[in-house]
């Protein structure tokens, strides 16, 4: 048998194109509004204006007098049909969890929260109709400034008496992973280096493109949702806990879903109230977000205060960190919530060798938009606030911040190793990846270059920012997840079906929204299984079809639903052996399975498994004790998370007159483990990369001094464009992981988490000889020309993220953090 | 209502359609070109692009009855006799899409850009797509797309068939 020389190329590693795009690129697609059913009627939501108001009456007389509207609702309306929204990680057993209804009948706690919602002929006429719904609002004051609410000094929920939502801590001294942090502090004060710094994640919104939108059918046995989300499954499970439908009688389908970003991981209230009105008016109903909807309702990201203290010896080798957050959770805690910034507590540390470490975060309830993951969740906050100070530790040995961190950092022959967070992190290799970095970026050759334009005292300064960054990857193993209270395991399912054509059907529970499943996975299962790449099917995001599943977020689909696929790929060869083996006449003991064919040691005796799937349809002859059936599922729950790594080099030109700044160059390189497809993981770097550089430059989401939402349009919320950014370098060194078996890791978030402090510390280094040691995030030119010009953090710059507005008029005070 | 006959995509099309509906609105719900999109409500985003009598429009900035007597073509009309356009080749061979949302809008500018200009840089392709977002490529295979389909441009039927087949 001449399996091996006709054995195909091997898939995994190949830069194959995208199954997914000839549907996207000639507009065959089927996004959520782009579905129409028989007699279905279209919403329109009515908002709240007021961050905080008691709602002392709503007419809807004359909005259901107008043209073709068929009803209009209220909360009042509803009774416990309506359900609520969860919160599926209560961080802490004493947590204060607001009770989230999707249409509260009697106060609202941020702008933008649903009051009513017309039901019209057509999607104009109950737009026009939700403007003749007139309610009446008692307005109370708000809770706004996160440090003032964390102060309790207005209460964004008057029923729970306070707007801490829960206190969470971790500390090495009491786990037991490390020693006593504020012994090492003390000890540094005495005779080291300590450097104390507040850092502010500024309040981000993670704008997909598609806009929010779901469809309800409620016509047969089964009721259908679609929506425009990440998480299909969880919102089936969630229906049926919150509101009676048995969950055998639901279906939720993810069609096309136009970016997420985290933004679509979420049980909305539109998607609640679509659901409710569709089962009361028994017709299907539509709702579709305009983009104002879309920034003003949809979860935000980030908003914390970082303030952090590093204690070092002399030399700059770190002795321990304490880092105290503050995190704003919005109006409600969403379905992860407040476990967003407890995502960040296991990698502040990062990858560096750290005796001591102690990690406290207080959430907190405000009166504006509810908070929720964003790309990355947790792990940029963690690797901005580590990378920032990092740099500032260097400044202060005087040493270069490429050898502080060496100085630090976890070494290569030092893995698998035991994090004083108390992870364990399965591979990698920090001097190989910065020593590529560095050759790719011409670091020393740029750094010459600046020093030769600080001497001549050049307008336009050069700086050079770092950040080598790890991340955890692959949520998550479920005992894990069980000790952190949270709702729900991190296991993913899977399944593979031989088709008597040969063709072969793959099922997993990931659901990917432009993440290219279809190609990476039909990749895996073309290799193990032996198929070519275009006999494979990749089935998704609908409940009916992939029954059991846990979605996609956090960089798992691929380590955690790709190794379902492996092991459900591997049941099937399995399987299909007996019946291999009966056709051929031989033992199974005999038979070997390669590049798709069994065959029989020592004889050119073969099958090709696609031919056993065939005489598996037919069933006609197959050993007796055994089913006709070679398909097989998989359940995997990993062992533990990925740490994928890298080290990013960014160098920023700065203006030193108009405080603008400009990218000159950006290096990448990043050591995700085993690479399945190279041109997709480019994508999600260079994708993920901008949506960290726009945290660092442009994007904030700015609330004025009664709660509105002032950045509620792509005109006042900054979205990079082509014109903004630049081509990126980027490579990767490979340490595959050891805790899975195509030793992959996880690149979805690994850009974004990255980029944001690089971009940061190169501002800062191209200025710190004017005394700068912090711009604040997003650098706006005003924000960095203020910085330069008053020798301090450069804060002080109102109204730097809205430029459009005046100083001095409402609202242009209202960036938060800016007059600390 | 106000009655409008256009040609969408080679067919010829007539309507009654209220003067305040948008080109993109009639294209979605009357004509059932939901190819293309809606990403915003401030011409901001560019997902709703397409030509109207060969130059790139948002059709979210153009009134439906504004688009009557001419000519229209989405991202659904940009192939023709079951061969991608060049561009939409391009896309695709350079990994130019991720989600998918915005690409019919950025398909419909880039092409417009390089009819303007076929031989662009670099610089002048980021310029040229100012006014369409993208959430999931960063821009860079975007650019790299428009300047591959730039440089393909004297080979294009071949490369389309080619990258088509692959």
């Amino acid at each position: 048998m001449t399996t091996t020389a006709e054995r195909p190329a091997a898939e995994i590693g190949k830069d194959r194109r995208r199954k997914e795009d000839q549907r996207l690129i000639t507009g065959r697609t089927r996004w959520t509004d782009n579905i129409t059913l028989p007699g279905m009627l279209h919403l329109a939501m009515v908002r709240s204006p007021f961050a905080h108001a008691t709602i002392t009456s709503i007419d809807t007389s004359a909005a259901k007098g107008a043209p073709n509207v068929v009803g209009v609702f209220s909360g009042a309306d509803f009774g416990d049909e309506l359900g609520v929204c969860i919160n599926a990680w209560p961080i802490t057993p004493e947590q204060v969890t607001p009770t989230h209804s999707p249409m509260p009948a009697d106060r609202v706690a941020f702008a933008g929260e649903i009051v009513a919602v017309v039901v019209a002929r057509t999607a104009a006429e109950a737009r026009d109709a939700a403007e003749l719904v007139d309610v009446e609002y008692d307005e109370l004051p708000a809770a706004l400034d996160l440090k003032e609410a964390a102060a309790d000094k207005v209460i964004a929920h008057p029923d729970s008496g306070t707007n801490k939502s829960a206190l969470w801590v971790f500390d090495s001294g009491e786990a037991g992973t490390g020693g006593n942090v504020e012994e090492a502090i003390d000890k540094a004060r005495a005779d080291g280096i300590v450097i104390e710094r507040e850092y502010r994640q500024q309040r981000l919104i993670p704008a997909f493109m598609e806009p929010r939108s779901v469809v309800v059918d409620p016509t047969g046995e089964q009721l259908t949702m679609w929506s425009a989300t990440q998480i299909p499954h969880i919102l089936r499970f969630a229906l049926a806990a919150t509101t009676g439908v048995p969950e055998s009688k639901i279906r939720v389908v993810a069609p096309d879903v136009g970016g997420g970003f985290g933004g679509k991981l979420q049980a909305t209230p539109e998607e609640w109230i679509a659901w409710a009105v569709a089962r009361r008016i028994h017709k299907p109903v539509k709702y579709t977000e305009t983009r104002s909807e879309s920034l003003l309702s949809a979860h935000h990201g980030r908003d914390q205060w970082q303030r952090l203290t590093l204690a070092a010896t002399k030399d700059g080798t770190v002795t321990g960190f304490k880092v105290d957050l503050l995190a704003d959770l919005g109006a409600y805690v969403a379905i992860v919530g407040g476990g967003v910034p407890v995502l960040g507590a296991f990698m502040f540390n990062a990858i560096y060798k750290f005796p001591a470490y102690r990690f406290s975060c207080q959430t907190v309830l405000t009166n504006k938009t509810w908070t929720d993951a964003y790309r990355g969740a947790g792990r940029p906050e963690a690797t901005y606030g580590i990378e920032r100070i990092m740099d500032e530790l260097a400044v202060a040995v005087g040493a270069d911040p490429l050898e502080i961190r060496a100085k630090n950092w976890i070494r290569h022959e030092e893995f698998p190793f035991t994090t004083v967070a108390g992870l364990t992190y399965d591979s990698g290799n920090y001097e190989a990846a910065t020593a590529r970095a560095k050759e790719m970026f011409g670091y020393d050759a740029l750094r010459a270059e600046q020093r030769q334009r600080r001497d001549a005292g050049d307008r336009v300064q050069l700086g050079i920012g770092i950040s080598t960054f790890t991340e955890m990857c692959g949520l998550a193993p479920s005992r894990v997840l069980g000790t952190l209270d949270y709702g729900a395991g991190g296991w993913e399912h899977a399944s593979v079906r031989m088709l008597a054509t040969g063709k072969v059907e793959v099922v997993t529970g990931a659901s990917a929204h432009g993440q290219g499943h279809e190609t990476a996975f039909s990749q895996i299962v073309a290799d193990r299984l032996g198929v070519p790449f275009d006999d494979v099917e990749v089935l998704h995001g609908d409940t009916q079809v992939a029954h059991k599943g846990l979605d996609t977020y956090g960089s798992r689909s691929l380590v955690v639903g790709g190794e379902a696929l492996v092991r459900a790929a591997d049941k099937v060869i399995e399987k299909a052996k007996p019946i291999a083996a009966h056709l051929l006449e031989a033992d199974v003991d005999d038979v070997e399975f390669a590049a798709g064919t069994f065959s029989v040691k020592g004889t050119d005796q073969g099958r090709s498994i696609q031919e056993i799937a065939l005489a598996t349809f037919a069933a006609h002859d197959y050993p007796e004790g055994i089913e006709p059936n070679i398909d097989a599922e998989s359940t995997y729950d990993p062992v533990n998370f990925s740490f994928p790594h890298g080290t990013h080099l960014c160098a920023m030109e700065v203006d030193t007159e108009t405080g603008q700044s400009t990218m000159r160059k950006y290096v990448a390189c990043d050591d995700i483990g085993n690479i399945i497809n190279p041109l997709i993981v480019s994508g999600q770097v260079h994708g993920g990369l901008v949506q960290g550089i726009a945290q660092a430059l442009w994007e904030e989401a700015v609330y004025d001094d009664s709660g509105t939402l002032v950045s509620g349009s792509f005109v006042d919320y900054l979205l990079p464009t082509a014109a903004d950014t630049i081509s990126f370098d980027i490579d990767h060194t490979t340490s595959p992981s050891t805790t899975n078996s195509l030793g992959t890791k996880g690149v979805g978030e690994a850009g974004t988490i990255a980029s944001t402090p690089a971009v940061v510390n190169a501002i800062v280094d191209a200025i710190r000889h004017h005394g700068v040691d912090d711009v604040q995030m997003p650098c706006t030119p005003a924000r960095v020309w203020q910085a330069i010009n008053s020798a301090g953090s450069g804060a002080a710059t109102q109204a730097a993220a809205m430029p459009h507005f005046d100083e001095g008029e409402a609202g242009a005070s209202s960036t938060e953090g800016a007059q600390a | 209502m106000t009655q409008i006959s256009l040609t969408v995509d080679g067919t010829q099309v007539t309507d009654d359609v209220e003067p305040r509906m948008l080109l993109v609105q009639y294209l979605r719900e009357k004509v059932g070109k939901t190819g293309t999109v809606i990403g915003c409500d401030t011409s901001n985003c560019g997902a709703c692009t397409v030509h109207l009598d060969g130059r790139s429009v948002k059709s979210c900035n153009v009134l439906a009855v504004q688009a009557d007597g001419h000519e229209v073509t989405t991202i659904e009309g940009l192939a023709t006799g079951g061969e991608l356009h060049p561009v939409q080749a391009a896309f695709r061979e350079c990994h130019g899409l991720q989600c998918g949302f915005c690409t019919p809008g950025m398909i419909m500018q880039s092409v417009d850009l390089l009819n303007e200009n076929p031989h662009p840089t670099e610089a002048e392709v980021r310029v040229g797509l100012e006014g369409n977002l993208c959430r999931c490529t960063g821009y860079h295979n975007i650019v790299r797309s428009v300047l591959y389909a730039a440089e393909h441009a004297g080979d294009a039927a071949a490369e389309a068939a080619e990258v088509g087949a692959s």
